[in-house]
């Protein structure tokens, strides 16, 4: 068994209630932080830890927390990001509706490292019942000293509020959240000036995703150090993966980061392998918008290594051969599912989360998608292959925002690896149309480039 | 000089000038002037918060300053990307922000009705020289464009939401120069639209101003629409006393003899307002006596709006002359022996909506 | 005519109390979920301008958030609206058989409403339960790990609830 930091106390009957969660050990790394240590001291800490943001970049965090400005008389803002919308992923819900308290604990540590008094959680709309959950744990903390003024003597006030999205996907993005939060349309900005230094209504933000503020407190609770030595290289501590698709047992886990892909997926204490005897033919590790990797280069590298579940190894190869760890939405496809398809879902996605404010995305997300709804109908052209590649080429690095990338790279992959299955869909229309291509080759052992 | 202050030195296609700090790169472009000033389709000098968003101004920036030679990994958008002492840019010799560029072109037309032959912007249009200048002659898009209807913003403007690229601009000029917004972005991604939500006239006092600083034909101006091509008239400097303080009074005039076809502020070569001028000014001012004329407005010599207007232009040689080797066709018919169109006595301006043969007719019949 | 009831009134008090002064504005997403809830389940114009009277905003700043945010309803919907996920994850989960069978059930096509005003299919984009596919939000609530029967029982447990 991994060693779990986030879910330990998970299966306790009753640890979403303060009294359960503060008799099992709860807000002792709130204690230790308040009481004991200067904001500065616990920002090495996490620092030491190296942990890196949960939700999808992999920002080291105390770099990110470091950066934020400190002018004279102007306030501060933590504002955690529970936008959480990047298909495959559920991870911050099942923390959130499980153990908030380990969030508010979180959020706790956090503003005081940073120095703000207020905070803001941000939770997409569609998640409706989980802001109750979290107004009645920040209510019981509350009453219970650990948040208004002065909490525990510090001289440190903090407020948490929660604020609910409204459906949009682009409220993820940092600034596009602050946006919203401001009570207008979720349109990303323009950076510079960085949120750190211009934020919420212009004052210095952090914005921090759910685990990555929960996870400041196992960190604070075993030491920076001792969280450090979790994982391999820069993939420091535990990480939460949300497996879903073609598997016997999806739902969220939490990993140390030091177990390969292979083991993730057929593992009892993971996923468990695939229903009914299929076979594996894809998987999108990190949530749709990181590339797709056919089945023979899921468990080893291009190099012949095996691969990891670590930010480093998924992205072992590069966009060429290699992945993303991204959110850890961890999608799996088995040998009856049709990539075009797939790819369709996710290009139809994202023309539907484009927010419409710069040229490239909002044009050229709705582009790629009736391409390749006609390719999935059996209307494509086999010149729509190469056209779509270059929309998808044209679009990437052109936008304001992430989401052209996060846009692009699901296209670029699924041509990339897949290519054989678009153009069978397009030389083959009316029997792509009664059944999928099939495994076809994509679990074939590859030939292992030698290095020169 | 009290306020001197050390300024930054930035090179842009291997031009170096000297700007001061806070200065973005394209204006930095700007006052070397020339093929290297990327174009801008959203960006507005007079508008705050404009720019970013149509791409079309991206640009490499090769060495980030003296302190931090390291490039920029992705292009930048110039209107918006501030310049550091020693920062080196790469604009038109930059094959990569070429090759953007042009793909900003395409997708900006993808959903474009191309309807410059019915357009009343055509021959002023920023979408028209940016396809002309960087785009590619055919398209690769096959499918269905986006469609909107043409809605009525009040007795003065038309909105054809079809043509418009979602620029914002008109959206900061109502929020900077008006006293209430009325209009603005709605909906999302590629089914945003610049709407009222609720069929509202628009009415401010400087509205108006939302028909220049549009790039395309998506805002046109009613008491114009229809009238005439802009290559057609003559554009003329003229001013009034405009009783309106916050108008400045000094306008163009776009005329044809001694009509008046329409109103505008007076344009940099940016195509951006000098000035704002009122809805006052703009709409109602139709008359050569209503305005002190100043003299002919130069326009850039490249614009189809010069052709055939200004001295020095040479008139290109007869070329029927030329190919019948010198001999003299006979004309079959001269169109105006037969037909009173365009009668000197009739104003276009003045005729509702597009012009008809029956505006033509002499007590209900066509002169013969 | 659109109002808020003395309670109601409160909570939008109660939410402006989290901004800081003059920063009302942040409010509008909250206040229009209250009002989309009290007001039948979409937002009218009318409902729209009061939102915008009660936060001092301009009316036509309220119908630029509102259209931009899928949750809002911007007609009038059934009772219970169907908002079924359709994106990847569902989708290699049977999502599409789903959405075939709710529409034969029901009788409706997506976006439509049945007769009796009860009902209404949506398709949406990824709503975070894709370990818990195909799933299918009602109101508040996800309803998960669906299949015919299970569709079955949900709207014969929602037309008894009449």
């Amino acid at each position: 068994m991994g060693r779990k930091l986030l879910l330990d106390k998970a299966h306790i009957p009753g640890i979403r209630y303060y009294d359960t969660y503060k008799g099992n050990g709860g807000y002792a790394a709130a204690e230790k932080a308040l009481k004991g240590m200067t904001p500065d001291q616990v920002l090495d800490e996490v620092k030491k830890s190296g942990l890196r943001g949960r939700g999808g970049a992999g920002f080291p965090t105390g770099m990110k927390w470091s950066f934020i400005a400190k002018p004279e008389g102007v306030p501060r803002y933590l504002v955690c990001n529970a936008d959480e919308s990047e298909p495959g992923t559920f991870k911050d819900r099942y923390l959130m509706e499980f153990i908030p308290h380990a969030l508010i604990e979180g959020l706790i540590i956090s503003s005081y490292t940073l120095g703000a008094n207020t905070c803001y959680i941000y939770i997409r709309g569609e998640y409706a019942w989980i802001p109750e959950i979290l107004e009645e744990a920040i209510a019981d903390a509350k009453k219970n000293g650990w948040l208004g003024k002065n909490i525990l003597g510090s001289g440190f006030d903090l407020e948490i509020y929660v604020q609910r999205g409204a459906g949009a996907y682009i409220c993820g993005e940092e600034t596009a959240l602050i946006e919203s939060l401001e009570g207008k349309r979720g349109n990303p900005r323009i950076k510079p000036p960085f949120p750190a230094v211009k934020g919420l209504w212009q004052s210095p933000t952090v914005v921090n995703n759910v685990e990555t503020l929960a996870a400041v407190v196992p960190i604070l609770n075993i030491g920076g150090e001792e969280y450090a030595k979790i994982g391999i290289g820069k993939s420091t501590g535990t990480k939460l993966i949300s497996a879903c698709g073609n598997i016997n047992k999806p739902g969220v886990y939490e990993i140390e980061m030091n177990i390969s892909v292979e083991e993730f997926i057929y593992s009892e204490e993971y996923c468990g392998g695939i229903p009914n005897g299929k076979r594996l033919k894809a998987c999108i590790p990190g949530g749709s918008s990181v590339p797709i990797l056919p089945a023979n280069l899921l468990f080893k590298t291009a190099k012949g290594e095996t691969r990891m579940m670590t930010y480093e190894s998924l992205a072992d190869g590069g966009f060429l051969t290699g992945t993303a760890m991204g959110s850890g939405g961890f999608i799996v496809l088995d040998e009856d599912q049709c990539i075009v398809k797939n790819t369709l879902t996710f290009a139809r996605f994202y023309r539907h989360e484009s927010c419409g404010q710069c040229s490239p995305c909002r044009e050229g997300t709705g582009w790629m998608e009736k391409l390749l709804k006609n390719i999935d109908s059996g209307r494509g052209k086999m010149s729509d292959i190469d056209l779509l590649w270059d929309i998808q080429r044209k679009i990437e690095g052109n936008t304001i925002c992430p989401l052209g990338d996060a846009a692009a790279w699901p296209v670029a992959a699924a041509i990339r690896h897949f290519r054989d299955e678009f153009e069978w869909h397009i030389t083959h229309p009316e029997e792509a149309q009664a059944r999928n291509y099939g495994l076809a080759h994509y679990a074939d052992p590859r030939e292992i480039a030698v290095p020169a | 000089m009290a306020d001197e202050q050390k300024l930054f030195k930035v090179t842009i296609d291997n031009i170096t000038v000297e700007v001061a700090p806070g200065t973005t790169i394209l204006n930095a472009a700007r006052l070397i002037g020339g093929d290297i000033v990327p174009p801008a389709m959203c960006y507005y000098s007079k508008l705050q918060g404009s720019g970013g968003k149509c791409r079309t101004c991206l640009v490499k920036v090769t060495k980030g300053s003296e302190a931090d030679p390291r490039p920029m990994p992705k292009l930048v958008a110039s209107c918006r990307t501030t310049v550091m002492d020693g920062m080196e840019v790469a604009n038109i010799t930059s094959p990569e922000v070429v090759d953007a560029r042009k793909s900003i072109v395409e997708f900006l037309l993808i959903n474009h009705p191309l309807d410059c032959p019915v357009c009343d912007q055509a021959g002023e249009c920023h979408l028209q020289d940016l396809s002309y200048e960087h785009g590619v002659s055919a398209t690769r898009y096959e499918f269905k464009r986006r469609t909107f209807d043409k809605v009525d913003l009040g007795d003065h403007i038309k909105l054809h939401m079809t043509r418009c690229i979602l620029c914002y601009r008109c959206v900061f000029t109502a929020d900077q120069l008006t006293d209430k917004r009325e209009h603005g972005i709605l909906g999302r991604g590629d089914h945003s639209e610049i709407s009222t939500y609720i069929e509202q006239n628009l009415d401010n006092d400087f509205i108006g101003n939302v028909i220049d600083v549009c790039p395309v034909g998506a805002l046109t101006d009613k008491t114009f629409r229809f009238k005439n091509r802009v290559w057609f008239l003559k554009p003329v400097d003229a001013h009034r006393d405009c009783e309106n303080p916050k108008c400045c009074g000094k306008t163009v005039l776009w005329m044809r003899g001694d009509e008046v076809f329409r109103v505008t502020a007076r344009k940099d070569q940016y195509g951006e307002v000098e000035a704002y001028i009122c809805d006052t000014c703009r709409f109602e001012k139709k008359e050569t006596s209503d305005w002190v004329i100043e003299g002919p407005r130069k326009i850039n010599r490249h614009s189809v709006i010069s052709q055939g207007h200004y001295v020095g232009m040479v008139k290109p040689q007869e070329t029927i002359v030329k190919v019948m080797d010198g001999r003299a066709p006979k004309l079959l018919m001269d169109i105006h022996r037969v037909s009173e169109v365009n009668r000197p006595e009739i104003d276009l301006s003045k005729i509702e909506g597009p012009a008809h043969s029956d505006d033509f007719k002499i007590n209900g019949v066509h002169p013969q | 005519m659109v109002q808020f009831s003395e309670e109601k009134l409160n909570k939008v008090k109660e939410i402006i109390a989290r901004y800081p002064d003059g920063k009302q504005k942040s409010a509008l997403l909250p206040v229009l979920h209250l009002a989309q809830e009290t007001f039948n389940g979409w937002l009218s114009s009318d409902t729209m301008d009061y939102v915008a009277s009660l936060l001092q905003l301009e009316p036509i700043e309220v119908y630029e958030v509102a259209t931009f945010y899928s949750m809002y309803n911007l007609k009038p919907v059934g009772k219970y609206v169907f908002e079924v996920c359709q994106t990847g994850p569902c989708m290699l989960r049977g999502s599409d058989d789903i959405i075939a069978y709710i529409k034969q059930t029901l009788g409706i096509n997506v976006g439509e409403t049945t007769a009796d005003g009860l009902f209404t299919l949506k398709t949406v984009e990824c709503l975070g339960a894709c370990g818990y596919a195909p799933m299918m939000q009602v109101g508040k609530h996800y309803r998960e790990h669906l299949t015919p029967a299970k569709v079955d029982e949900i709207i014969a447990e929602l037309r008894a609830a009449q």
